[in-house]
This record gives structure tokens, sequence and C-alpha cells, in this order.
């Protein structure tokens, strides 16, 4: 039990233990079951951490074949740090969850098994190391997903979710076209044995499989413009169903994305690295106008996941190198604490309010004060203002920006911090600045209010203590 | 507009794909050779087999939770029965499928124990099972099926528990899914089994869990 | 040198084309589900017959197609069941004009 492969295997088994096991046995039990078993994954994520810092990374061969034969999970720094942030978020957007789905258990039963198969596939996606494996945990995490999107919904909820699976189904279809591609290539679909390989030779047919893989991989992580199912989907769903999707399932498919481009198809993307920044830095643009228009409460804050995600493309032209690296992975973390805490606060609001609209938010400031606060610190983290987490990791992106060259990049950045405050701070002038109406304001039990807080307070906290997540990342970048 | 334009993408992209596979020399490696080599250990006989439950079992693995998930979705959507619906029961359909049936389960567990030595195993025989199911509802004779009770949650998610114990307790002696040599045959065919029986509950509720004649079962 | 396995690859590819671009263009759902069915299938083809093109039998891309056609077995099954489900809701077969509001 002492080395990252069999660490990050019993992360991908005990999720699939509690989420089995919620499904037969119901009730109550299933969200202790869930809440327990993410602890225990919590501190594996932890514990595998502390030993790939001092002992590097680490392969396991499932089956005991090793690749090309069998299948291999590959862990080092990237998937560690994404392992821990998936852990530590949905340990508490499960805390969060057994309280809103208190009153409301029958509708919502299911929760419990989506969500465990959910984090089985997401923990499976970061370590595993190879390409038709990697199909089948998207797939996992694609219809899990959705499933959690059209859980107990109505007309809206439901088409919401048709659009996201359709849209989920074409991008796995184009990244299974390019895996078959490859397969046809060379012989081997192990990433460990391609990267060399490819490197060699790339015959014409490697070049589709590569632009096959990646624009399926961004319809997934809905980058502009292929996002136009992210917003009714994110909205549409229950409060922490949203905080899960926009928090991390979309950074599973970015991780891909970024693994990919750096590593296998590193040959291949010399000059290309203009594409995803220009499109990532649409999605800024776009996301941010679309989010001040905004006049319901999760469609902004859904919109807002659109415009975030740009920043993680905008960084490409910077790649590869461990400071761009840095970038990315704090800004993941940065967006995915802040995210979280916003649609929890949201759905604090929400439940109080009984209704979604920015106008319902009267009275809300004197009544939800925690909430209000939570929400204005994620707003910082969004804005990036210091010392958030945020803050970092735009600093990081300018500095690095500035040293390559690339000052649209820096543009580009500064422009959506302010683009951010401008709707975030629309949020808090309705809750602060209109007048009271008589609509009465249910009132909320602690437990929601506060696990918003630690949410919102640890993507401004991590601000502060950057210096270690940086540090898991130095060993993967060297090599 | 948009319509021709995702036409021509189409068409583009099919006759670039194709005359660059046209140009495609042979592949660098070939993973024939390692399977042939190891099937000996791997404890069964047909090379797909192998492949499937054993060097690559893990994405077998992940392919029933892939069903799992989509059943859980259908029973998170939620359908209410209609009675209204309920149609006459057609007795030549009646006495074809009573005929039908035992052939095909008897079909289907051949399939399951072929699979070792030519093409079969879990998913065929899991599949042939809930087809006679799935005849037995539309011909009248099976109600649809709605909230599952406790025993039929078992029975859906055991042949997953059975595969993931069984995987889980190989780390044990080295590394998930890592059978011994001489148990390989063997957990194989305990694994299959249950997958069966899962399988055939699993695909048959993907179908029955949507049918809106649950012949008066809540 | 066009083998039957080549045949099998260039036909994979059509379909895919055909099915993509179906799934993205037509509105009623029930064939988008359909188109989507027509495009696993022509990956499928193109997995096999692009790993056989030079006669031989391999059971590597073999297994992955049997694991292929249970994820789309899957995914089609939900589908299916949103699908029903809006319709119950909606009586409608095609998805409603975006509120992007």
């Amino acid at each position: 039990m002492g080395d990252p492969g069999s660490l990050a295997a019993w992360l991908i088994v005990l999720p699939l233990v509690w989420g089995s096991s919620s499904f037969v046995f119901f009730g109550k039990q299933a969200a202790w079951t869930a809440i327990a078993g993410l602890a225990v994954q919590t501190a594996l994520s932890f514990h595998l951490a502390a030993i790939l810092m001092e002992s590097g990374p680490g392969v396991h061969r499932v089956g005991g074949w090793g690749a090309p034969l069998g299948i291999d999970l590959a862990v080092d720094g990237l998937s560690a740090a994404l392992l821990i942030l998936t852990q530590t978020v949905t340990l508490t957007l499960a805390i969060y969850a057994r309280t809103y789905f208190l009153h409301d258990e029958s509708k919502y039963r299911h929760f419990w098994s989506l969500t465990g198969f959910l984090i089985a596939g997401m923990n499976a996606l970061f370590v595993s190391a190879d390409l038709f494996n990697l199909y089948v945990t998207l797939e996992i995490i694609g219809l899990a997903a959705v499933g959690l999107v059209a859980m107990g919904g109505g007309v809206n909820q439901i088409a919401a979710a048709l659009r996201y699976l359709f849209a989920t189904l074409l991008g796995s279809g184009a990244y299974l076209l390019g895996v078959a591609l490859i397969y046809g290539a060379y012989g081997t679909v192990s990433l460990e044995t391609l990267t060399p390989l490819i490197a060699n030779h790339v015959p014409r047919v490697v070049w589709f499989a590569a632009g096959l893989m990646l624009v399926g991989l961004m319809l997934k992580t809905a980058l502009f413009p292929f996002h136009y199912w992210l917003p009714p989907a994110h909205s549409g769903a229950a409060a922490p169903v949203s905080a899960l999707l926009s928090a991390l399932v979309v950074k599973a498919s970015f991780y891909l994305i970024m693994r990919l481009w750096i590593e296998t198809f590193a040959p291949l993307n010399v000059g290309y690295a203009w594409l995803p920044a220009s499109l990532g830095a649409a999605a800024i643009l776009w996301g941010s106008w679309k989010a001040i228009r905004a006049d319901r409460i999760k469609m902004l804050i859904a919109y807002s996941t659109v415009a975030q995600l740009g920043y993680l493309f905008l960084v490409f032209p910077l790649l590869p190198g461990l400071k761009a690296a840095q970038v990315i992975v704090m800004q993941i973390y940065a967006h995915g604490l802040a995210k979280a805490a916003m649609f929890a606060a949201a759905g604090v609001l929400v439940k109080a309010t009984g209704h979604d609209t920015m106008s319902g938010l009267a009275g809300t400031a004197g009544r939800l004060p925690l909430t209000l606060f939570s929400f204005g610190l994620a707003g910082t983290t969004l804005m990036g203002l210091p010392p958030s987490s945020g803050f970092l990791s735009k600093w990081q992106l300018i500095d690095a920006a500035l040293a390559d060259g690339q000052w649209p990049l820096v543009v580009i950045v500064l422009a959506g911090g302010l683009l951010a405050a401008v709707y975030v701070f629309r949020i808090l002038s309705f809750a602060f600045l209109l007048p009271p109406t008589n609509e009465k304001i249910a009132p909320i039990p602690r437990s929601l209010e506060w696990t918003a807080f630690v949410l919102a307070g640890a993507s401004v906290v991590l601000g502060l203590r950057g210096v270690e997540l940086i540090g898991l990342l130095i060993p993967w970048g060297a090599g | 507009m948009k319509r021709w334009s995702v036409i021509l993408a189409a068409i583009a992209l099919s006759v670039a794909l194709i005359l660059a596979i046209l140009e495609l020399g042979p592949a660098g490696i070939d993973l024939r050779l390692p399977v042939a080599e190891n099937m000996a250990s791997s404890g069964v006989t047909h090379p797909v087999t192998a492949v499937l439950l054993n060097f690559r079992g893990y994405d077998t693995l992940l392919e029933v939770a892939v069903l799992l998930i989509a059943l859980f979705g259908i029973l998170a959507v939620g359908m209410e029965p209609l009675p209204s619906l309920v149609k006459p029961a057609d007795p030549m359909l009646q006495r074809l499928a009573r005929f039908a049936c035992p052939l095909v389960i008897v079909a289907g567990v051949y399939l399951l124990w072929a699979g070792a030595f030519r093409p079969g195993g879990a998913f065929q025989a899991g599949a042939l099972l809930a087809a006679a199911i799935v005849l037995l509802h539309l011909s009248g004779l099976w109600p649809g099926w709605g909230t599952p009770s406790w025993r039929q949650r078992l029975l859906l998610s055991g042949g997953f528990a059975v595969f993931l114990a069984v995987s889980v307790a190989m780390m044990g002696f080295g590394a998930l899914l890592e059978y011994p040599q001489a148990y390989a045959g063997l957990l194989i065919l305990l694994i299959e089994s249950g997958l069966t029986l899962s399988l055939a509950a699993i695909l048959a509720g993907l179908f029955l869990f949507l049918s809106r004649d649950t012949g008066g079962n809540p | 040198m066009i083998n039957s396995s080549l045949v099998f690859t260039i036909t994979g590819i059509v379909l895919f084309a055909m099915g993509a671009a179906a799934v993205i263009m037509m509105n009623n759902l029930l064939r988008r589900i359909l188109a989507f069915n027509l495009m696993g299938s022509g990956i499928f083809l193109v997995l096999v017959g692009l790993a056989q093109r030079q006669d031989a039998v391999d059971p590597v891309p073999q297994a992955m197609v049997l694991t292929g056609i249970v994820v789309a077995v899957a995914a089609t099954a939900l589908a299916l069941a949103l699908v029903r489900k809006l319709h119950a809701l909606s009586g409608r077969l095609d998805l409603p004009r975006r509120d992007n509001g």
C-alpha cells in the first residue's frame, strides 16, 4: 500500500464500492457511506502526493502485464494535484448535498450512486496511460454527469441533459475515431509506447487523429465555440450537481487535452498554440459578456465557467514549461474551489428565496450574510484580487507571458478580470442594494452556508499557501 | 447555410481521411505476438476472451460500470406507468414466445461456457438472456418493472460487485486484476457467471424500466 | 492495393461522417440517436478494418469494439430514456429553443 500506483488503484476502487452500495442500500446510509468513503479517499490522495514528492512518479501495471499488452496506470505530479482537488471538493460538496437533498430524498436518491461512479471515472481518467481506457473513463464521466443533470427534473432540465448528452457523445465519438486511427497507424494505444513512436515518424493519418481527439475533447470541455451545451446544463441542474460539473467535470477533459498536447502530440503542435489561445480569449470575452447580461443567478455563474475555462487555454502558447504548467494547475484549483463555492452559495439563495432570478435576491444580504460573504470571497478569486489563488494564477500567467513576450495575453487577462468584477458586483449589488420585498425567505440549515464558506475561504487561503502546490509539480516539470 | 457547411465539412473530412489512410504503411507494433505468447497463462484459449477478461480486463470492469451508470440514469429520470397502455394479449405471439424462450436460455448458457474457447462470453450470453426477457415482455407475459426492490438492486449490481471484489482481492498478491496463473481460468469463469446474470438483468432493465406497461405493479 | 479490410475502413469513415453530420444537423431526437449509432458503427469498422489491413486477425481491436458496443448501448439507452421522458412531459420530439437568458 505504499506506492503511488496502488494508491491510485484504491482511489478508483473505493468510489465504485460506495457508489454500488449506495444503489443497493438507499436511505440515510447512502449519504454517510459516501462521505466516509470520500474522507478516506481524500486522505489517500494526500498520502499519494507525499510519496510522490519523495520517490517520483509511479506506474501500476493492471493485470501484471504491462503496456502495450495490458493497461498501465501512471501517476505523476499533475495527476496527483488533480486527484487531491477532486477528492477534497467532492467531500465538501457531499456534506453540502446531504443536507441539501434531505427533504427531497426520493427525487434525488440516485445522486450518491451516480456521484460515486462519476468520481471513480474521474480518478481513473487522471491516472490512466492508455488511450482506449481513457475513452471508457470519458464515457463514465459523461454519462454519469448527464444522469446527474437530468435527475428529478422537468422539461428544461431534461432538454438541457439531452443537449449535454449529444455534445458529449459527439466529443467522445471524435476522440474514439482518433484512437482507432492511431491504433491502425502504430499498433498500440499505450501512451508510454506511443510517445517515442510519434516523435520518430508521423504518418498523415496521425494529424487527423490528433485533430479529431483534441476537437472532441474541446467539445467536452465547452471551449468556445463548443460551449453551447454548458449554460443550460449547469444552470438547470440541482446546485450540488452544478458545483460538481463546473468545478471538476469540465477539468477532466481539459486535463486530457493538456496531457496529449504536452506529451503525446508534442511534435505535432509546434506553431499551432495560437488556435486554442484565441479560442480561450474569445471564451473569456464572450462568456463574461453573457454573464453580465444574464438575469438568472445560476445562468450567470454557468457563463462565468465558460469564461474562466478560457484562461486555461490562454496559457497554451507558453507550454511546455514548468511555469506554464504551474499557472494552469493553480487556475484549475482557483476556479474549482471558487466555482464550487459560488454554486453552493447560489443553491442556498435559490432554496431560501424559492426562485433563481436576480431580482429575487432583494433583501437576502440581511438574512443570509454568510452566504453572500462566501459569494463575494469566491468572486475575488474569479476577479483575481490578492491574496486569493485567482490572483496568484493570473499574476503567474502575466509574469510568464511577459517573460515570453506575449503581451496580448496580458491584455486579455486584465480585461477578463475587469469583466469578472462587473458580473460579481451585479449579484452583490442586487443582494445589498435592492430594498427587501415582502417575499418570505425560508430558513436555511447552517451546514449549507458553512460548506459554501469553507470552499470560498479555501480558494482565498490557497493563494497564501500556493508554494506547496507548486512544489508538487516540480518533479513532473523536470521530466 | 449551416446545413451546407456541415455537409461540405463532412465530405471534405471523409475524402481527406480516406486519402491519408490509403497512403499508410504497416504498423510498427503487432500485438498478436504478445497475445499468442501469453495465452497459455491467461486461463482461456480464445484470444479475444483473453484480451477482454485478462490482458485488458480493466476496460471490461469499467464498461460494466458504464452500463450501471446508464441504469442509474434511467432510474433517476423515472417513468410513471400508464395503465391505459396495456396491450391485449396475442395468443399466437405468446405461444411462440413460450416456445422460444427455453431455447434462448439454453443458447445463452452455452455462449457463456463457450466463451473460453470460441467467440462468446458473458456479454453475449447476458444479451441473449435479456432478449428472451424482452420478448416475453413484448408478448405480454412479463410485466414491466417499476422501482426496483432491494433484491432486484442486488441482482443488478451483483455481477459488477463480484468482478470488483475479485479484482481488488488480486491486489493482495500483485497488481489490480493480476490473476495467479493456476487460478486464472477459474476466476474468469466465476466473474463471467456473475456478470451474465447481472448483465441479463441490466440489459433487460434498460428496456423494462422504461416500459409504462407494468401490469399493475407500482 | 485495396483489400476487403480497407473497404471496411473507408465505409467506416463515410458512416462516421454521415452520422456525425446528422447528429449536428437534425432536429428530431430519435433520428439523432440513430445517427449516433451510425457514427459508432463507423468508428468500430475503422477500428477493426484499419488494424487488419494487412489481412491479419488481431484480437485487441476486436475486444475494443466489443467494449465500444456495450458503451454505445448504454449511451443509447440513456438517450432514449431522456427522449421518452421529454416526450411524456412536453409532447415534443425535438429540443426546445435554447433559453440562455
